[in-house]
């Protein structure tokens, strides 16, 4: 019986106030990760520091404080807030959580959010339960409850893929806000590169487990590099009838995380393969500044 | 003729909380060959109105109006038997998840096998069985797979099968419900590539149904819009990325991001789509509109023609000419 | 607060519930008829001291009469009026029953919300030792239980209680054991919440609907299996009026012929479980399939 390494050997860090973005199609190890550094998994080997200090076996109390200051957005609108509690409970539940704030002081701040998240007028929405309310109205409520805490991080898991498209900007648009008035830094997951285009600083290309590029936006968006990269970058629809672009043809698909394939673990798939793909797992490297590569080509 | 005409087509859900009328006055027509897209979001109707051209429209729903023509045949009009030549034979359906589509005790071949003797009781076992390895190749799935259970296949690959078995027995026309909503990008580039060529070596026309827009841009001929039950726009691909009429298309436009293009300024229409069982009175997008006037809270606008086989639902704009007002 | 406002104050919110629980089909009228039933059969219990013929517990008439109009129902065996007997007979069932739900619900829900939240070892011996009282018949080890326990309201509602701590158990860890792994839990964890506050007010909550439903057919079994132990003697030997006595002493006199001493309170049982299971069973439709679209 073997392990299945869901996130293998995975290095990355995130500067303060930025978006930093793991990207990548299911099964990559995007989702894992995330919920890795806020610590609801536990990592079977290597740190997670935060602010300088390794988190990653803290326990008990000191992982509550840090609780505080990171906090997860999910992907699902319609699961991620409790049917049997009312809006402004939910909401609220972290300053209980961490005795920050009780009775009226509370309630002030929980109005204050809801209005910021654009749940107006906020006095009408404290009293409902989620299923009253549409797939967007509910994110927003996820949003709310994840920064009234007022933390410094915030790991967001496809925020925005199960909410109509109409709606998506309107959220991305707040987390964007909220960075710049509360001085957040996000971790955005996504599967979506077009969105991931329009919202991070940085961008890292997950495969099978491994990060397999990384970079500046511009650099990465630019000049994609890894031969996944490009593959996945021309298969991206666009919203444009007289652009025919042309796919880059990947064979097969991706291989289960029981299977992986030996050396590189793309070299089944990709079109410059040589033989020592096979044999040898490439390193991470810095081609050009700021823009890292694991891959034979370079 | 046209392969496909549907006039005035409605089509309620009665509840016990009241009725929804999920797809209201809905016309268009397509040719042999033509490619429509659906675009709309949850709540639009997009999958109902799909649903209704083969009559698999799931209870309470009921079609209170409308014409759906394939061919010379009265879709509406035949008895339930009837609709067993249709369906699969000349109208095929690609449902959304391909993951409980397929029976998962029954193998690969004797899903294609059933469905081609079902319908063409003619042909033998030997001949189902080799149309079946046939359409696997074209599928790009290795013929010798075809004794394999579909729990062996992963979901891309199941889709594909799903959209074999739609088009074994050479249908007119295709329907295709969010045939790549559960997929990964490169997956789904694939199978939308698939229904392209399969498109061209069979010729028939396809429906595509999807709340993503950018595929919708992308591969389709014609285009329609639905909001909340109405068809608010319908236009050539083409003519409505050019010139988008209805706010909510722009609207629509202006919130999607484009890999390809650097900096963009999204916006985002405000408020959400609206409850079905209590929609807007008058134009039910208004609400939500930029350009939203008195009129527009109390009258339903008509569809109008603005030219260039180009339709707008909404009072901005008058027949053939110039915006009024 | 006069008549008319009382009745409106009442009513007023209750109109509109009922209504829409009715619109529900099938499964919410049988909610009302059964808490119908129910109710009607615990107020005749009530007020039924005051509103009897003749008194339940003195031999009024001549022994084994019929059905008759100064005896609407006969008289038994010791020439007490049976009617007065039937309205006041409930009494005991009624309290038995409540009081072994309450035990069931006070001991099996949190026993089965804390062993499956923890889970591990903790929660495999646990269940193995629940399944072990559940597979046994629920007769067999009210039986036994009243045997060790002796006679009295209290005894049997704890040798019902025994039977039934199962069915709760069961039902709270299947539901936590699905509502663990759901999203707003991971949600509630990542804000720092403890255990304790998680089992409480985020999955007890959503556990509540399934366990209304276990306790209405709870109800309803603990009717039955009460009226069983007294028909096998290990029921109350106080002599209060009682359908489960009554039933037992009426078996004997169907060979003479007096088959209005049994079918009575035989009735009143089987209508009472009834009540019961009907809420149950409704209760069970409405709030199971939640996907509404």
């Amino acid at each position: 019986m073997s392990n299945v390494k869901a996130v293998d050997d995975v290095t990355f860090s995130v500067n303060k106030g930025e978006i930093f973005t793991l990207a990548g199609e299911s099964g990559c190890g995007k989702t894992t990760t995330g919920r890795l550094i806020v610590r609801l998994l536990k990592p079977t080997s290597g740190t997670v520091y935060f602010n300088g200090e390794d988190i990653t076996k803290l326990e008990g109390e000191k992982l509550r404080l840090l609780r505080r200051k990171m906090q997860i957005i999910f992907q699902d609108p319609y699961a991620s807030l409790n049917p049997r509690m009312r809006l402004g409970d939910a909401v609220g539940h972290p300053l209980e959580i961490h005795g920050l704030a009780t009775g009226e002081e509370k309630q002030k701040l929980v109005l204050d959010v809801l209005d910021k998240v654009g749940l107006s007028p906020p006095e009408q929405f404290i009293d409902l339960f989620p299923h009253q309310l549409s797939g967007g109205q509910r994110q927003r409520a996820a949003l709310a409850r994840s920064i009234i805490l007022k933390p410094e991080f915030i790991v967001a898991d496809e925020p925005v893929s199960m909410i109509d498209v109409s709606l998506r900007t309107t959220i991305i648009d707040l987390m964007l806000g909220f960075r710049k008035e509360l001085g957040l830094t996000y971790l955005f997951i996504t599967h979506d590169l077009a969105v991931a285009k329009y919202i991070s600083d940085r961008i890292a290309i997950m495969y099978l487990g491994k990060i397999i590029e990384m970079g500046s936006k511009e650099r990465l968006f630019l000049n994609p590099m890894h031969p996944y990269t490009q593959a996945l970058l021309s298969a991206i629809p666009v919203p444009d009838p007289k652009r025919r672009r042309k796919m880059i043809e990947l064979k097969g698909e991706v291989p289960s995380a029981i299977n992986i394939p030996s050396g590189c673990r793309f070299h089944p798939r990709c079109p410059y393969k040589k033989d020592e793909c096979a044999e040898k797992e490439p390193r991470l490297i810095e081609v050009e500044k700021d823009h890292y590569v694991e891959c034979s080509l370079y | 003729m046209s392969l496909l005409e549907v006039n005035s087509l409605t089509v309620d859900y009665p509840t016990s909380r009241g009725t929804v009328h999920a797809v209201e006055d809905v016309s268009f027509s397509l040719e042999k060959g033509e490619t429509l897209g659906l675009a709309g979001e949850s709540g639009s109707g997009k999958s109902t109105l799909g649903l209704s051209i083969i009559r698999l429209v799931p209870y309470p729903g009921v079609i209170v109006k409308g014409r759906i023509k394939i061919g010379e045949t009265d879709i509406l009009k035949l008895p339930e038997h009837g609709m067993l030549s249709i369906r699969g034979r000349r109208i095929a359906y690609v449902f959304q998840d391909p993951m409980t589509s397929l029976n998962p005790v029954k193998r690969i071949g004797a899903h294609f096998v059933e469905l081609i003797r079902t319908h063409e009781p003619n042909t033998s076992r030997e001949e189902a069985f080799q149309r079946a390895k046939d359409m696997l190749k074209n599928l790009g799935i290795l013929p010798e797979r075809i004794n394999d259970y579909p729990h062996q296949f992963s979901g891309g690959m199941r889709q594909r099968i799903m959209i074999g078995l739609a088009i074994a027995l050479n249908p007119d026309l295709v329907v295709a419900d969010e045939p790549t909503t559960a997929l990964d990008v490169i997956v789904q580039a694939k199978i939308l590539d698939l229904l392209e060529s399969l498109r061209e070596i069979y010729g028939m026309a396809l429906i595509l149904i999807s709340h993503d827009l950018s595929i919708i841009l992308e591969r389709c001929n014609k285009i329609i819009v639905m909001y909340a039950g109405h068809m608010v726009e319908y236009a050539n691909s083409t003519e409505l990325h050019k010139s988008p009429k209805h706010p909510y298309t722009q609207g629509l436009l202006q919130s999607i991001p484009n890999i390809e293009l650097a900096d963009q300024k999204l916006s985002a229409i405000p408020g959400s789509p609206p409850n079905m069982l209590d929609p807007p009175k008058g134009c039910r997008f208004w609400p939500r509109c930029p350009y939203a006037k008195k009129k527009c809270s109390s009258k339903e606008p008509p569809l109008i023609d603005v030219g260039n086989n180009h339709f707008v639902r909404c009072f901005l704009y008058s027949e053939k000419g110039a915006n009024s007002e | 607060m006069s008549k008319a406002e009382t009745k409106r104050r009442i009513l007023g919110p209750l109109i509109p519930r009922l209504t829409s629980l009715a619109k529900k089909g099938p499964s919410g009228w049988m909610v009302i008829i059964g808490t119908i039933i129910v109710l009607a059969l615990v107020i005749m219990t009530a007020i039924g001291p005051w509103v009897t013929p003749h008194d339940p517990t003195k031999y009024h008439g001549p022994i084994r009469t019929p059905p008759s109009l100064q005896f609407p129902m006969g008289t038994n065996h010791l020439g007490q009026d049976m009617l007065s007997r039937i309205l006041c007979g409930g009494s005991l069932m009624l309290q038995v029953s409540a009081l072994s739900v309450l035990v069931c619900f006070l001991i099996g829900v949190p026993i089965g919300l804390f062993s499956s939240y923890i889970g591990g070892i903790f929660d495999r011996t646990m269940s193995l030792v629940i399944d072990a009282i559940y597979a046994f018949p629920g007769l067999v080890i009210a039986i036994a239980v009243a045997a060790m326990l002796g006679t009295g309201v209290v005894n049997m509602a704890l040798s019902i209680a025994v039977v039934y701590i199962p069915s709760y158990f069961r039902i709270v860890r299947s539901q936590v054991l699905s509502i663990k792994e759901l999203t707003y839990i991971e949600a509630a964890r990542a804000a720092g919440a403890k255990w304790h506050t998680i089992l409480l007010r985020y999955i007890f909550p959503n556990v509540i609907p399934s366990i209304v439903v276990v306790a209405s057919i709870n109800f309803a079994d603990a009717v039955l299996t009460a009226a069983g132990l007294t028909f096998i003697g290990l029921g109350v030997t106080i002599d209060i009026p009682d359908w489960g006595w009554d039933l037992t002493s009426g078996r004997a006199l169907i060979a003479s012929g007096a088959w209005w001493v049994i079918t009575f309170p035989g009735l009143m049982i089987i209508l009472l479980a009834l009540g019961f299971t009907l809420i149950g069973d409704g209760l069970s439709e409405l709030l199971n399939p939640k996907l509404q679209r």
